[in-house]
């Protein structure tokens, strides 16, 4: 009965149920795109090198983006057919939770923060 | 397998059991392991929600710019990613059967891990001895918040790992070892990706700020 069971799970890990499983060229090839992903927005910030902050941290939360995809898909072996796409959605839902409770947290809290009223006002109203 | 009560003629209430088919044990752990992670991502978002609001607070305190040293958390990232790739490593040669290999490059990944800890404690030291203390202002509050449950959580995964080198060393590479190293993986994984939020939105663009 066990070895019945071991033999179909060792199979299952083949076919697209299971949770997938990455190769050495494939955790290498991540690997070195994450290192390229890293130091390039470290290189930006400590060199200095684009002339605005503006577009300097447009480009490295672009890059925190990328190496994030990077990460799920050569580390974390995600893809749209593991758990026969359960946790495809278990990460969409994540995702829409997390893009509405930040947005909503920093656009809130900044239209409060413009319209507080200044401290040296507020200390002459007491 | 479906188990249904025939209706008795007595009136005695009928039940219904219906079982699913059986599955082999633990075959759910992955996904269910995958849920866990997406709830510890939640909580992050929220402090990172926290820190997005509070981290230019500076109560008249020291700003990111006069407490990050970024060479030393250059360092301290490509820690966490060597140990990313060497659990990788590890998960391969598990798969390869070869218990002694999978052995040396999970205590790898203890190194590396352990190193992370070790740099993280020198900087909140470092800062907690020039008075940045979480209690200094809003921005250092959520700053110990947000990076500490991420140091707290990469010490929850070597406790984990160093467990799991006992359980292979004692059982071997069993089903169930196997099934808490990929757990495992996908956790100290997981904790990376958060790693890079951490880096670039804490550490680089508040020194930008």
């Amino acid at each position: 009965m066990s070895t019945n069971t071991h033999a179909a799970r060792a199979d299952d890990h083949h076919h697209d149920g299971g949770h997938a499983h990455g190769t050495f060229s494939s955790y290498m090839f991540g690997f070195v795109l994450s290192v390229v992903l890293t130091a390039i927005p470290f290189w930006l910030v400590m060199s200095g090198t684009l002339p605005s902050k503006q577009v300097t941290a447009l480009v490295i939360m672009a890059f925190a983006v990328v190496q994030i995809v990077v990460h799920m898909i050569y580390f974390l072996h995600m893809n749209t057919t593991s758990e026969n796409g359960w946790s495809m959605m278990a990460l969409i839902f994540t995702i829409v939770m997390v893009v509405i409770a930040l947005s909503g947290s920093l656009w809130v809290m900044s239209h409060l923060n413009s319209n507080m009223m200044p401290i040296h006002q507020m200390s002459g109203m007491k | 397998m479906t188990v249904a009560v025939n209706p008795t003629q007595t009136g005695e209430p009928v039940f219904y059991l219906a079982d699913e088919h059986p599955h082999p044990e633990g075959w759910s752990t992955s996904l269910g392991f995958w849920i866990y992670l997406m709830s510890d991502c939640l909580i992050f978002a929220i402090l990172f929600a926290t820190f997005g609001v509070l981290g230019g607070n500076y109560a008249a305190g020291p700003a990111p710019k006069d407490l990050f040293d970024l060479n030393l958390v250059a360092v301290n990232t490509s820690m966490l990613l060597l140990s990313s790739i060497t659990y990788g490593f590890a998960m391969l040669t598990m798969q390869q059967n070869k218990i002694a290999q999978t052995q040396v490059w999970l205590a790898i990944t203890g190194l590396f891990g352990a190193a992370f800890i070790g740099i993280e404690l020198t900087e909140f030291a470092h800062m907690i001895h020039e008075g940045a203390t979480p209690q200094r202002s809003a921005f250092l509050s959520a700053f110990f918040t947000l990076v500490g449950t991420h140091g707290l959580h990469v010490s929850c995964g070597l406790i984990w790992l160093v467990t799991l080198m006992v359980q292979v060393w004692k059982f071997g590479l069993i089903e169930a070892n196997r099934r808490r190293l990929m757990c495992l993986s996908m956790f100290w994984h997981f904790l990376d990706v958060v790693w890079i939020g951490v880096f670039t939105f804490v550490y680089l663009l508040g020194v930008l700020r």
